[in-house]
This record gives C-alpha cells, structure tokens and sequence, in this order.
C-alpha cells in the first residue's frame, strides 16, 4: 500500500481516526506522517501509559476543597516510606508502590485512593495465607463461626449451636498459646 | 519442520476446544499477584533484588508436592531467543513486560502450558491458570492450590486490611483477575455489541477486543474480566464473572438463531465464502483471517461445517501470529513474506483438519 499523501513511499503507519462517530482510515509513510501534525502527536507522548493516567486519577482534588486542606495534602505528599525510600508523592507519579511497607506508610492516604479504584471498598475480605495470614485466620474463622452461632440460636438449635461454641472456644486456645 | 510436528509441539491443552460452554467460551484464565514480604517490588527493586527473589522461587521448587508441579520448568528471559519470548506472549503464558523489560524475570511453566507462573514481572510472581471453554472454577481451584504451595515456602507480602500487596493498587486484595475470551460474531453482526459493552462495564467488568486496538474486536473474540480486586471474596469475583458471561452466552446464542431464521441463506453464503478464502488464498494479512476463521468458527458452531474441528478458531488466531509463522520458517519474515506463510499454513492446516 502507498502513502496517500505523497503516492510514492509505502505506507507504514496506519491510522483509524474517529471524529464525531465518522472514522476515516489514513495510511501515511513514516515522512509524511512526520509532516501531518495532527498525527505526530502520538509520537510526542510515549509516556503516556496507564500508569501516569491512574496518578492523574489519584491527583483529583475536589474544586471546594480549601487551603488547610491543601496544605495537609502538601505535607501528606512529604511521607516517606522508611523501608524502600518512596515518597508518597513520588507514588502518586509512578502510580505503583515500592515495598509492602508503603501500604502502611500511606494507609492513611490510601484508603480514599483504593475506595475510587475499587467501587467504594477499601478493606480485604478475600483469601487468607496459612502462614503469613497467621492468627488472622483463625480470627477471620471465629467470625465466621460465630454468626452460625447466631443463627442456631435464632433457630433454636441449641445442640449444634453448644458445638459450635465449643469449637470457637477451643480456636481462641489456640490463639492464645500462638500469641504466647 | 512438519505441520503436525510444529502444531504438536505449539499446541497448549487449552486450545483443545473442549470444555463447558466452549462453543462461544475459548477460554478462562485465572491470574493471582503475589509478591515476597521481604524484597522491595519490582517498580523500585535493584537487579540483585530481582536475582535474590528469583532464586528465592528457584529454591523452593524441588520442594513442591503438588501434582502439576512436578515437572515445572524454568524458562529465564535472559537466556531465551527473542522469537521464542514472542511466541510465549502470544500463547498468552507471558507477558510484553515480562519478556522485554523485567529484570531476572523467568516464566515457570507446566509441559501442558495450564499453570504459567511470571517471576519478577510486575509482582513478583503472577500465577496464571488458563482452561478451555468456561471453567473460572477450576481455574481458581488450580491457581490456589498452586498459590498455598507455593506460600508454604514464601514469605507472602499480605496485610489484614489490604490483603494481599501489589505493586500497583489496581490489583491489592485478592491479586485476582479471571478473565474469559468469547467470541461474540452473533452479537457483533446484530450490532448489539456496542450497547452490551457500556452496561458490562457498570456492573465493574471490562471488556476489551483482543488480537486488535479500541472497539474493534478482531475476530470478533473479546476479553471480559473484573475490574475490583479489593473488598470481594474470590469466589464473588469468579461468580459475578460467570453469571454475567453466562448472560452473554444467551444472548449471543439468541442472535445466532435470529441470524439463522432470517438471513440463514446470507449467513451460510458468508460462511463459506470465509472457507474459500481461507483454503484459496495465498496472502492473507492477519486481519482478514481473523475475520474468516471467525465466520468459519460461526458455521461449525451453526452446523453448517462438519467436517473441520472446531478448535481451528482458537488454535489458527494464535498459531498465525508473527511470532509463530517466524518460528515455523526457522527465522526472521518480512511483513510480506508473513502474510504468505499465513496463507500456507491456513490451507495446509484445514487440509489436515479434514482428515481428523
């Protein structure tokens, strides 16, 4: 295929433009791609990348917000993980965190920036490591065990439900050693 | 090299074909992101971090019991040809990132190609499980289990609030992507796919063309998977995922049969006009064979083709990729020279098809 511009080069760069709902397809030779501003553009911004958008995303700063407000943000952007060096400005830049430590470096921050990313969540409420997740497990699995209790109850199933309390009494045993 | 002997060797299990649903449904995959508690990410990390977490990983590995581990393998991206890293890209078990920009990055991989696991990517490690047709279940039951083997001997990076750490908030939580590819023909020729596509993303899914840029899905195959990774239980990810595809599945199916009932004569014709071109042509860019192995998917599933498998859509989109028709010369094409080697390898393999 030849460049529709100058009929003479093969075209190399191939473009589909959407204007108002109308595409047009354009085919240009890298030369006269150069020429055509309109599409130069594209080269002009390589850093582009999803990553700069999503600090654009964490940027946002409501337009009512006030002074005060501003400068605690400013001082916020001043944290500092101890650990891997990452600022918290320098986060929102990259949009990717250095070590597991900057989650509690910024949580307070956090929480707001992960509540737009995530529709409004902020907190885990999926699957536990055995090891690393250590009593949090057993934590996770009295609550668990707890609102069955509840419902027995409710049902009046005392005799499952003085099972069940057994076994969240023998659970918090086991923490308490673990914790020893 | 012969055809069958380079498909036997480039076939994964999962182009098979076979699996629920899998006359719309390729494929499902599972993604988990993990990373180590005691090494910086790799946004920061320096290169003898990158080398201490891969040996980390490198370590545990003749210490894992689980079945489908046994006969991992470890591929470093350093030590492979720039061709085999693209035909791995476009079997989907890596990443672009991993195989041009990570430091120490290396790919475990089963010999069935069912469990990848990227070192050193994004994450740390990013354990992927791809099935055939829809199976997000299994997918998950598999990427867990790999997931507490390998946490037996790992010292996650896992926080009670955030769960599971990532580099990039996008993924905190769970770690989880499960994504499905479909390919939608009926929906996209009954034009309804554009206002399908909106109301998916309200419900927190993202639906992407894939093997093609913005709206345009080439081959009509599109990829769906979950935007939220924080807040959710996996098995709600995986369930809102299903129900939502499943729906998609009715509706593709409905606007196969109104395509058969008013315009079954047109649709057969496209068909096999596809066909034609596909066993006549001698160049073919890539975007018209998507869009015939596309129409020719469509009429196996219609009944219209008896006699070819149906696994030629999955396994034609990947196997015609310039990494792979490169590979299959035994060395560099021009864009040119790709088109007619597409061509040929097209022919020779429906040929092939009618005598399975």
């Amino acid at each position: 295929m030849l460049c529709q511009e100058c009929q003479k080069r093969p075209a190399t760069l191939h473009f589909t433009k959407i204007n108002n709902g109308e595409k047009t397809e354009v085919h240009l030779c890298e030369h006269c791609a150069g020429e055509k501003g309109d599409f130069f553009m594209f080269n002009q911004s390589p850093s582009l990348t999803i990553n700069s958008l999503l600090a654009g995303l964490f940027n946002v700063q409501p337009s009512f917000q006030q002074e005060q407000q501003n400068k605690d943000y400013q001082a916020n952007e001043l944290v500092q993980c101890d650990k891997c060096g990452m600022t918290f400005s320098q986060f929102l830049k990259v949009g990717r965190f250095g070590c597991a430590h900057c989650y509690e470096v910024f949580e307070t921050q956090l929480t707001p920036i992960l509540r737009r990313l995530h529709g409004g969540n902020w907190k885990h409420s999926g699957k536990i490591p055995q090891r690393s997740g250590g009593t949090f497990h057993l934590k996770k699995k009295i609550d668990i065990l707890k609102e069955t209790l509840q419902t027995l109850v409710v049902n009046e199933e005392f005799e499952k439900a003085a099972e069940i309390r057994d076994e969240i009494r023998s659970i918090e045993k086991l923490m308490q050693e673990g914790g020893n | 090299m012969s055809l069958e002997k380079f498909l036997t060797q480039s076939r994964s299990s999962w182009m098979n074909g076979n699996g629920p649903q899998s006359d719309i449904v390729l494929t499902s995959r599972i993604r988990l992101a993990r990373n180590l508690k005691n090494n910086l990410f790799p946004t920061i990390f320096t290169p003898e971090d990158a080398k201490n977490v891969l040996q980390q990983i490198e370590d545990t590995l003749p210490l894992l019991t689980l079945h489908p581990l046994k006969d991992i393998e470890i591929l470093k991206m350093e030590k492979l040809q720039p061709l085999h890293k693209r035909v791995l890209v476009e079997k989907h078990l890596i990443s672009p990132n991993l195989a041009e920009d990570s430091s120490h990055g290396a790919c475990l991989l089963t010999p069935n190609e069912e469990i990848s696991i990227m070192v050193n990517e994004e994450d740390h490690i990013r354990i992927q499980c791809i099935f055939p047709g829809l199976q997000l279940n299994e997918a998950l039951s598999l990427a867990n289990a790999v997931d507490d083997q390998l946490e037996q001997h790992l010292e996650y990076a896992f926080n009670e609030v955030r769960g599971y750490l990532t580099s990039c908030p996008t993924n905190v939580g769970t770690g989880l992507r499960a994504s499905v590819m479909v390919h939608l023909p009926g929906l996209v020729m009954t034009q309804q796919m554009s206002q399908l596509i909106p109301s998916i993303n309200q419900l927190g899914l993202v639906v992407r063309g894939i093997y093609g840029e913005g709206s345009e899905a080439l081959g009509n195959i599109f990829q769906i998977s979950n935007q939220v990774t924080l807040g959710k239980s996996e098995q709600d990810i995986i369930l809102d995922l299903t129900s939502v595809v499943e729906q998609i599945i009715e509706q593709e199916k409905s606007a196969r049969e109104v395509l058969a009932k008013t315009s079954g004569l047109q649709l057969e014709d496209r068909v096999y006009r596809s066909l034609g071109i596909l066993t006549n042509s001698r160049i073919m860019e890539s975007k018209e064979a998507a869009r015939c192995l596309s129409d020719v998917r469509l009429g196996i599933d219609m009944g219209y083709i008896k006699d070819i498998p149906k696994s030629i859509l999955n396994e034609l989109m990947i196997l015609t990729q310039p990494g792979f028709l490169q590979q299959y010369a035994g060395g560099q094409l021009r864009p040119f020279e790709r088109d007619v080697r597409r061509a040929t390898l097209i022919r020779e393999r429906l040929l092939l098809g009618k005598n399975d």
